[in-house]
């Protein structure tokens, strides 16, 4: 574990995404210390220039809503939805990828058909249509993201049972008497950990960006502000007030990244075969 | 052989390695690779180099080529070849050398060639790369030469087999166009690193015949790294043993073999297994043996279909074909094969580990061939198996503690018994009882084999199933082992059904052998009774390949 925090934090990229997402992560815990009006709310001239007045350090929208509020609200269902949605979809992912991977046969051949017929939609497309009829709500969109973004997970995760199945510690599992599910989730899962959580630190920025294209199509959650409405609801005021959009698309852009490159710092250190001989 | 004619002592020695020191990374488990090893190569010999895995002789081997790792550099010393010193040169002179005035041969046939390019195109490419009888018709030349090549190395119909890709060649063919391709230039110098070790013994004899006979008719010098003291009975001329990075004997082959002088060199040719039986072998006298079998397997099948499509003609593969056999309680069974005999799969079908297709399999009279997974759990303790590769048989992930009680926790013990019995048994196999909360790769390969005969044992098993389950160790650890694994049996009586691809060692431990091939069995009997009067065809073949045939080390060294 420490040697995986030396490699981690090794890697000045990761450790940068890091610092990146920890703004965000404190500034959407905190946001309603810092902002005690709710987003929404106008409160001051409309369509203030950033650090013209120093109430409003990025300005105001066209209503007079505060900007800068909008972006700290905003970045809590950003995470909130990217982390939940990210969850629900490895969990579904990982029990269909486990369970074809090991047993193989005409389970694996049904369940990968039905993974099949879910990544042949285009993701947006099926999320937005699952958005629509489900009526938007926060729960909507954390669900139609999981749905859409669950079979990479699952393609992953078979993979990787495929291949662990045939190592002796699993032959030798099986010889002792353990049970299959035991076997999948004390032996196979176990070692099959590390892919997983680098590629669930990548989907974290897949979901923020579908949310925040939901969110621009109109299909966000009426109650709360997000970075998608934001460059959504200034679309039509491009010219006159490029700022407005700028602002979320920033912090949506930041955020992304961050996630990015910490996924990517996470799969160097992940991977044995990257380290130098002599350390083990 | 060792009474051969030895290099004329004519000419200065053609390489001579003087002090090399080359350095390990810190926190290795000793500071240095090899340290302060010196020795000389002569035109026209051949020098093996002995040792266990980790003694450094492969790395010797690479820094002569330049082939060494960017960690690992060569602290002092020299490498002296034609007047220069090889560390000293320049990337470029060494790939002006490299192939051309020194070839080499590695272990692993099936990975040392390219698999997407036609062997004849591979051995040209050699050529080519050297600008080799530039002029007109360069490549009619070495097209010729290339023929001439595949002919040398005894390759069956070299006009067809140019244009075969590597994966139609079985692996000693490709260890074949591996020697062709290192001499294509007629080097001075060919190091061979283990080039038969991942070999079948008959194949093997074989391979060690063309180098040998290649060395003689071009009069090469050739380094030849082996850990195995029958292949240096068989070639070497002289013997260089090395023990963790030290030179410490050499001699001519005949001297180190009949005498040697240091202990390291007196336990390792102590531990090559010598293949006389076991009821006069140091470990004699067995467990009472019952009339009653706990095994009986009858006309056991299992065929792969593979290439099954809707236009493609289907290959079956009868991996095993009408075996029958019994094992009794307190014997040791052997099975001995080469690779493709069927000899895994029949280990792999006694565990049900793989589907059967026809035959029975009675265990203490109960036919469990037709038994479902779930109804066969709850007999699975009974028989148990210790696998080949210590290094992927356990989990990384749990510790050794958690490996040796998963098995009685699963059959239903409470976790505070099974751990006070783990304790026990890594006390029967020889470790420390602090090994009981640490990983598997604090662990070195014979002691992860021994975690491995500790869990199968956990289970108290009426039948061990051990498949390869030494052949993956140095020798000298394998020796420790297999006392090991027959000292428990005798103690414990369980009947054991040994797989082995090594002659030697099955005779060494097995009450009973059957020899296997292509699926059948075409020989079986007591190993006394095999290796004195092999019946069958196979089976005289397979006796008559074991290197070192000539040599009996002195029977009995203190």
């Amino acid at each position: 574990m420490k040697l995986f925090l030396k490699h981690f934090a090794m890697n000045r990229g990761a450790l940068l995404g890091s610092a990146i997402l920890l703004i965000v992560i404190l500034t959407g815990i905190f946001c309603s210390f810092l902002f005690e009006e709710s987003p929404w709310m106008m409160v001051g001239q409309p369509l203030l220039l950033p650090f013209q007045e120093s109430e409003f350090p990025l300005g105001t929208d066209m209503l007079g809503r505060d900007i800068a509020a909008g972006l700290a609200y905003g970045a809590r269902v950003s995470l909130m939805v990217g982390v939940i949605s990210t969850l629900v979809a490895v969990f579904v992912g990982v029990m269909i990828g486990a369970a074809a991977g090991y047993y193989g046969g005409w389970i694996d051949d049904a369940m990968m058909r039905f993974t099949e017929f879910f990544q042949t939609i285009p993701q947006l497309a099926m999320a937005v249509v699952l958005v629509a009829i489900l009526s938007p709500s926060i729960y909507s969109i954390v669900g139609a993201i999981a749905i859409v973004s669950w079979p990479p997970v699952a393609r992953l995760v078979r993979g990787e049972f495929l291949s662990l199945k045939q190592r002796e510690f699993v032959q030798a599992a099986v010889v002792i008497g353990q049970r299959p599910s035991k076997i999948i989730f004390s032996q196979i899962l176990p070692n099959a950990i590390s892919p997983i959580i680098v590629t669930a630190s990548l989907m974290i920025a897949t979901a923020i960006l579908t949310e925040s294209a939901l969110a621009f199509l109109g299909l966000g959650d009426r109650n709360m502000m997000s970075w998608g409405f934001m460059i959504g609801a200034s679309r039509t005021m491009l010219r006159e007030a490029p700022w407005m959009s700028v602002m979320p698309g920033v912090a949506i852009l930041l955020t992304v990244l961050a996630i990015n490159l910490i996924g990517e710092g996470l799969n160097d250190a992940m991977n044995p075969q990257l380290r130098k001989r002599g350390e083990s | 052989m060792m009474d051969a004619v030895l290099s004329p002592v004519t000419d200065a020695p053609l390489l001579s390695i003087q002090n090399l020191t080359v350095a390990l990374p810190t926190g290795g488990d000793r500071p240095y690779a090899v340290k302060d090893i010196s020795f000389e190569l002569n035109p026209n010999e051949i020098l093996c180099i002995v040792g266990e895995s980790g003694s450094g002789k492969s790395i010797s081997a690479n820094a002569i080529m330049g082939l060494l790792p960017a960690y690992l550099k060569p602290q002092a010393g020299r490498i002296q070849f034609r007047n220069q010193d090889l560390l000293q040169q320049s990337e470029h002179m060494l790939l002006g050398l490299r192939g051309k005035d020194i070839g080499m041969i590695f272990q692993e046939p099936m990975s040392a060639l390219n698999p997407v390019m036609k062997v004849g195109d591979q051995i040209a490419e050699v050529m080519q790369v050297h600008n080799a009888f530039a002029g007109p018709q360069q490549t009619a030349r070495i097209h010729a030469r290339m023929m001439q090549l595949l002919e040398l190395v005894g390759l069956p119909d070299p006009q067809s087999l140019q244009h075969a890709y590597p994966f139609r060649l079985s692996g000693g063919q490709r260890q074949r166009v591996m020697i062709a391709m290192a001499l294509a230039l007629e080097p001075a110098i060919l190091i061979a690193d283990e080039p038969t070790t991942a070999l079948d013994v008959t194949t093997q004899a074989q391979i060690l015949k063309l180098i040998k006979d290649i060395q003689r008719s071009m009069h090469m010098a050739v380094m030849f790294i082996t850990h195995d003291f029958g292949v240096v009975a068989d070639i070497a001329d002289r013997v260089l043993v090395m023990e963790k990075g030290l030179i410490v004997e050499t001699g001519l082959a005949s001297a180190v073999l009949n005498a040697p002088s240091h202990p390291y060199t007196k336990r390792l040719i102590a531990a090559v297994p010598h293949g006389t039986s076991r009821a006069d072998s140091d470990f004699s006298q067995k467990g009472s043996t019952e009339d009653r079998p706990v095994l009986e397997v009858k006309g056991l099948k299992k065929t792969y279909i593979t290439a099954r499509g809707m236009f493609v003609k289907k290959r079956v593969v009868h991996a095993v074909n009408e075996v029958s056999f019994t094992v009794k309680r307190g014997q040791t069974l052997g099975i001995v094969g080469e690779s493709g005999s069927g000899k895994s799969t029949i280990g792999r079908c006694l565990l049900k580990l793989t589907e059967i297709d026809g035959g029975q399999m009675l265990f203490q009279g109960q036919d469990i061939a037709p038994l479902s997974a779930a109804q066969f759990r709850p007999m699975r303790q009974k028989i148990q198996m210790i696998f080949q590769d210590p290094f992927a048989s356990l989990n990384p992930r749990h510790t050794v503690g958690r490996i040796l009680t998963d098995g009685p926790v699963a059959n239903g013990a409470a976790y505070q018994d099974a751990a006070v019995r783990a304790r026990e048994l890594l006390k029967l196999v020889e470790l420390e009882e602090s090994a009981f909360d640490r990983y598997p790769n604090a662990f070195s390969g014979g002691q992860r084999q021994r975690i491995g005969i500790a869990r199968a044992l956990a289970l108290n098993p009426e039948l061990l199933v051990a498949d390869e389950s030494v052949s993956a160790l140095d020798v000298s650890v394998q020796a420790q082992v297999l006392r090991l694994l027959q000292d428990i049996q005798r103690r414990l009586n369980v009947a054991m059904i040994f797989i082995t691809h090594d002659l030697r060692v099955a005779a060494q431990i097995c009450d009973e052998l059957v020899v296997m091939h292509q699926g059948c069995i075409v020989e079986s009997g007591t190993p006394a009774a095999v290796f004195d009067h092999p019946q069958h065809l196979y089976t005289q073949t397979l006796i008559k390949a074991i290197p070192g045939q000539d040599w009996k080390p002195m029977a009995k060294r203190a």
